[in-house]
């Protein structure tokens, strides 16, 4: 089973969430747990995992053989990204441009072009103390594209289908939020009770609606209710599986890398109970 | 006073770990920016084009959406499909889905299709073509502190770096026709693609972050990018005093990179009251703890742009 923890705004508790759910499901279940935000990944700060295993993220990038080459462009025209260009009689290759499709080598008439792995990342696993596996990517700074990095973690990390796996999103709501969410069997949204958390949340649900995806949503520091986001919740028949209120004692304790059910330990029976909700959605959503 | 001697400067307001204030920080700006005692005037950029909120910020007036065609996606004819497979041999991104009990023929998931058309050209019957797609939109929309220029892209859309560049050019040839001294740009989480494109060509890359472990993690890969385009950096801490700790270990890291903190803004109720009321937080409690703290971060930052040897010459 996927649980992919979104949210469309940044910095609204994704991780906290995601890492309290794992560490509140470890005893009972197999747990994997996936860190796709390659940009700025954190969940290990709450998780603690010791690494043992280590592989690059890379992009499959074309290397031009200029003694083959006949220069006659044909690479250039069918690069979508821009990622070839002719310049006098040779081709460049702009790395950072290029998607890793293999377009331009299927197509080369003289079979100019091989392929050779650009690292762009690297994938990271190991176990925590409380036996969860986890896995996250990491974006090597100055590179654009989080997107590949993503696709690869997860096939890497290769969690057992019998085991939970929470997949920490990016924020946002581009493609790189579509890759974590892609073959989630629940989208799990994180928001505040603000205009900009509202705003992000629509974004977000966009996406897990356009997916097909069944999505319920945690309405982290909560406070002051925002009549505005009941109402739009109610509208959408979004289920609110969880408030947890504004406490500057939590906001403290999570700076400092504790997870939240170790500050509020009765949270975690919160948690358990979110996840049989869940569970319970998932299966009635799926035809038998 | 501030006049235009040239080049627009550009702010570029950054983070790493997302919601640590840039939205709220960038319309304070914005406020402080149109007072008399700076007399300059800005042009505002949100270059977080998938989750753009600075509009919600200002007292901004709505503008029609004008159109951003981003890449173009591959669709099959159904018509014209015989179910070679030859496209799902130079798929690499799964994108080719088959549904074998009403048709041998294929067709292309939009969501999981990256549009590069690798299926295109080894389409035998020549079935598929490129639809190019609209994306998103962008606006250009009046604020009570000069034109803002922002985007929606559609959930879930690529090339979100390209629709970053196009509001951030849209903003330059504003700013240069109208003689627009100062672009300030409210970035994007992350280190990739949106930040880079936001971040092109900036004159200084103002780090906003949070005490505690992951504010400070983040902090670390952001700072990365911008020493890679040689962008010069200054930080500011918000919710500062909600973990000391964490603050003294930001000016720690500040000082062993020689990187200059321009100051820590305290946790203050008066921010999402000002976030809910629309208003920058300098215009809503100008007296509050944060707007005071704020105004240095300001005026440091109009310091470090506008250096006294740049304003004597």
């Amino acid at each position: 089973m996927q649980i992919a923890v979104a949210s469309g705004k940044g910095g609204v508790g994704k991780t906290t969430i995601a890492a309290s759910l794992a560490l509140s499901l470890a005893g009972e279940h197999a747990v994997c747990f996936l860190d796709c935000d390659v940009e700025a990944p954190n969940g290990h700060l709450y998780l603690n995992p010791v690494f043992d295993r280590q592989t690059p993220a890379v992009i499959k990038i074309p290397q031009i053989q200029a003694e083959r080459c006949s220069s006659c462009g044909k690479c250039v025209e069918v690069c979508q990204f821009h990622a070839l260009a002719k310049v006098g009689r040779s081709i460049l290759v702009f790395a950072q441009l290029c998607h890793g499709c293999g377009s331009c080598t299927w197509n080369c008439p003289e079979g100019a072009i091989s392929e050779i792995p650009n690292p762009i990342g690297s994938l990271e696993a190991g176990q925590t103390k409380e036996g969860i596996h986890f896995a996250q990517g990491v974006l090597t700074i100055s590179e654009p594209m989080p997107t590949p990095v993503i696709r690869q973690l997860k096939r890497w990390s290769q969690a057992s289908e019998d085991a939970v796996t929470i997949l920490d999103a990016p924020p946002g709501a581009s493609c790189s939020v579509v890759e974590t969410l892609r073959g989630s069997d629940y989208a799990l949204l994180v928001t505040e009770p603000t205009p900009f958390g509202l705003h992000d949340l629509k974004q977000a649900l966009g996406i897990a609606r356009e997916m097909d995806i069944p999505a319920g949503v945690v309405i982290n520091r909560d406070g002051v209710r925002d009549s505005r986001m009941d109402w739009f919740l109610s509208q959408n028949k979004l289920p609110i599986m969880m408030r947890i209120p504004f406490s500057k004692t939590l906001a403290a304790g999570i700076a400092a890398g504790k997870p939240l059910i170790e500050i509020w330990p009765e949270y975690q029976p919160r948690f358990r109970n979110m996840f049989r909700q869940i569970a319970e959605s998932i299966a009635k959503g799926k035809p038998c | 006073m501030l006049t235009a001697t040239g080049k627009t400067k550009r702010l570029v307001l950054l983070s790493g770990k997302g919601g640590t204030g840039k939205t709220s920080l960038s319309a304070a700006f914005a406020h402080l920016a149109c007072k008399p005692q700076y007399g300059t005037s800005v042009v505002l950029v949100d270059a977080d084009v998938d989750a753009a909120n600075l509009s919600l910020a200002l007292k901004t007036e709505p503008s029609s959406p004008r159109e951003f065609w981003g890449g173009a996606l591959a669709e099959i004819q159904p018509g014209q499909c015989t179910g070679c497979a030859a496209c799902v041999a130079v798929c690499r991104y799964d994108a080719v889905l088959q549904d074998v009990e009403h048709s041998p023929a294929f067709w292309i998931d939009p969501v999981a299709c990256d549009g590069c058309a690798a299926c295109r050209y080894a389409c035998p019957q020549g079935a598929i073509r490129m639809v190019p797609q609209l994306e998103g939109h962008w606006f250009q929309s009046a604020t009570p502190f000069g034109a803002l220029f922002h985007a929606e892209l559609f959930p879930g859309k690529e090339n979100s770096g390209k629709l970053v560049t196009l509001v951030k050019q849209q903003a330059r040839l504003w700013a240069e026709e109208a003689h627009i001294p100062l672009a300030i740009i409210d970035g994007p989480p992350g280190i990739g693609c949106t930040v880079i494109s936001a971040c092109a060509g900036a004159d200084l890359g103002l780090i906003l972050t949070e005490p505690g472990l992951a504010g400070l993690h983040d902090l670390k890969r952001v700072l990365g990018v911008l020493h890679h385009f040689r962008i010069p950096a200054a930080v500011c801490i918000n919710k500062a005093d909600l973990y000391p700790q964490g603050s003294r270990d930001i000016r720690e890291y500040a000082a062993e990179q020689s990187l200059a903190v321009f100051g820590e803004i305290p946790f203050d109720e008066h921010i999402p009251q000002a976030m809910l009321l629309g208003l920058p937080i300098t215009s809503a409690f100008p007296k509050s703890p944060s707007a005071r703290a704020i105004r240095q971060i300001w005026e440091k930052s109009l310091q470090e742009l506008y250096s006294l040897k740049e304003m004597l010459s």
